[in-house]
């Protein structure tokens, strides 16, 4: 489904990383590994196709994901460093809003529900100004439950979250790859995840 | 993606705007005090000459619209790029130009379509006649959108850049001044009795122009600066 060949990554003058392929069949997840500036955003942003890889190529059911464009970023989630949450909007408004600029708008009562369930009962109303660094990321990841994407691509989804977050969230990805999703995810943490996992090491 | 995604995707983007600036008001208003202030100071400096008043009056309410126009475009692309949600824009099964057609029609909405909304007003103070104010109204509503159509472009292009703030003033004044021309030339002609259907005619022109490259070269540009 989802198939790197050859990439390189360059910053600078410096190569991050070159010769990289790899593929990912339905129900896969693969876990991007390496010291901090070893290339883990550099990867997982190409894949989105949010900066062109300097060498090789990634495709999509084997169509490079150039040419595919818009018809890709919508089987695509992408959950990087900064949330997407704004400070001045409620945790309710964000996680419609988010929903409706990714192209999959929802109702008021899927957006409650996907908040009740990464635990922030009660706290739907309040500006996400007022929220923790935390309930702000489980704000961000409520995107997961609402928008339909096959492929999950996470940045260090973990950070900022509590134990039980953690396995509530590993629980939304076990899910996810039971039902034929895809994930590529970073994190120094370990993740719990039941399906088998495969590793990628940067260095 | 269907038609009515698309329309419903660019409400959506306009209306999220919106909301954004009324949680955020401190940022509209600095705009528009900002053209008050400006456009009052002149008659106060000058004193009570009303033909000098008169003549000077469509030249100064254009001018103090473009620098309140440019007083709010550093922040039309800086807090979603700083907070990620740019990303998720250009991620979005909905095409970028879609929604950044919509971030520009709101950025219009709330620091354009004010600024015609008061000018009758503040024209009052330089003795300007109904008529001309009802030109000078007209000039404003056709001219501001160009104003924020050019100005997302030189947002997009010095996006995360260090002094993006002087870089951009420095980029898009000299793409201004057209609809300084047109503008501030059509109030003057009806004054004058020349008409001002030419000057609005190609005012206009500017304004179809400006928005069918205008969305297209900043998405163009804010993928770059997403790289």
């Amino acid at each position: 489904m989802l198939e790197a060949s050859n990439l390189e990554c360059v910053r600078g003058e410096k190569s991050l990383f070159r010769g990289l392929s790899f593929r990912l069949a339905a129900g896969a997840c693969l876990m991007v590994q390496g010291a901090n500036g070893s290339g883990k955003t550099s990867l997982l942003r190409m894949l989105c196709g949010l900066s062109p890889p300097a060498q090789g190529e990634i495709r999509w059911k084997g169509e490079p994901i150039r040419r595919l464009a818009e018809d890709y970023r919508g089987e695509l989630l992408y959950c990087g460093h900064a949330g997407a949450v704004k400070d001045e909007l409620t945790a309710l408004e964000n996680a419609r809003i988010s929903a409706t600029l990714a192209g999959a708008p929802v109702d008021e009562e899927a957006a409650r529900a996907a908040l009740r369930q990464l635990g922030l009962k009660g706290r739907e109303d309040l500006p996400a100004r007022v929220l923790s660094a935390g309930q702000k990321r489980r704000v961000a990841l409520t995107r997961l439950l609402l928008e339909k994407r096959r492929l999950w691509v996470l940045d260090e989804p973990l950070t900022a979250l509590d134990k039980a977050a953690v396995a509530n969230l590993c629980g939304v990805i076990d899910a996810h790859l039971a039902g034929g999703g895809m994930a590529v995810l970073t994190s120094h943490q370990d993740l719990p995840l039941a399906g088998r996992v495969e590793h990628l090491r940067l260095d | 993606m269907a038609e009515t995604g698309i329309l419903s995707a660019l409400g959506a983007v306009i209306r999220r705007d919106l909301l954004l600036a009324m949680r955020r008001k401190s940022d509209v208003l600095t705009t528009l005090f900002f053209f008050v202030i400006v456009v009052s100071l002149f008659p106060l400096g000058i004193g009570p000459e009303m033909g000098m008043l008169r003549q000077i009056a469509p030249g100064v309410l254009w001018v103090a619209a473009l620098l309140a126009s440019m007083l709010s475009l550093p922040r039309l692309f800086a807090a979603d790029h700083a907070d990620g949600t740019l990303e998720q824009m250009a991620l979005s099964a909905v095409p970028l130009g879609v929604l950044v057609t919509g971030k520009i029609v709101a950025h219009w909405l709330v620091s354009g379509l004010p600024l015609a909304l008061l000018a009758p007003v503040l024209g009052l103070q330089f003795d300007l006649p109904a008529d001309a104010l009802g030109v000078m109204v007209l000039a404003l509503l056709i001219g501001t959108p160009v104003l924020s159509l050019i100005g997302a472009v030189g947002a997009g292009l010095t996006l995360g850049v260090r002094g993006g703030g002087v870089l951009v003033s420095l980029l898009v004044l000299p793409l201004y001044v057209p609809a300084l021309i047109f503008g501030a030339g059509a109030v003057e002609s009806h004054i004058s009795g020349l008409g001002a259907t030419a000057h609005l005619s190609l005012l206009a022109a500017f304004l179809a122009l400006a928005a069918f490259f205008g969305p297209w070269a900043t998405t163009v540009a804010l993928r770059i600066a997403l790289e």
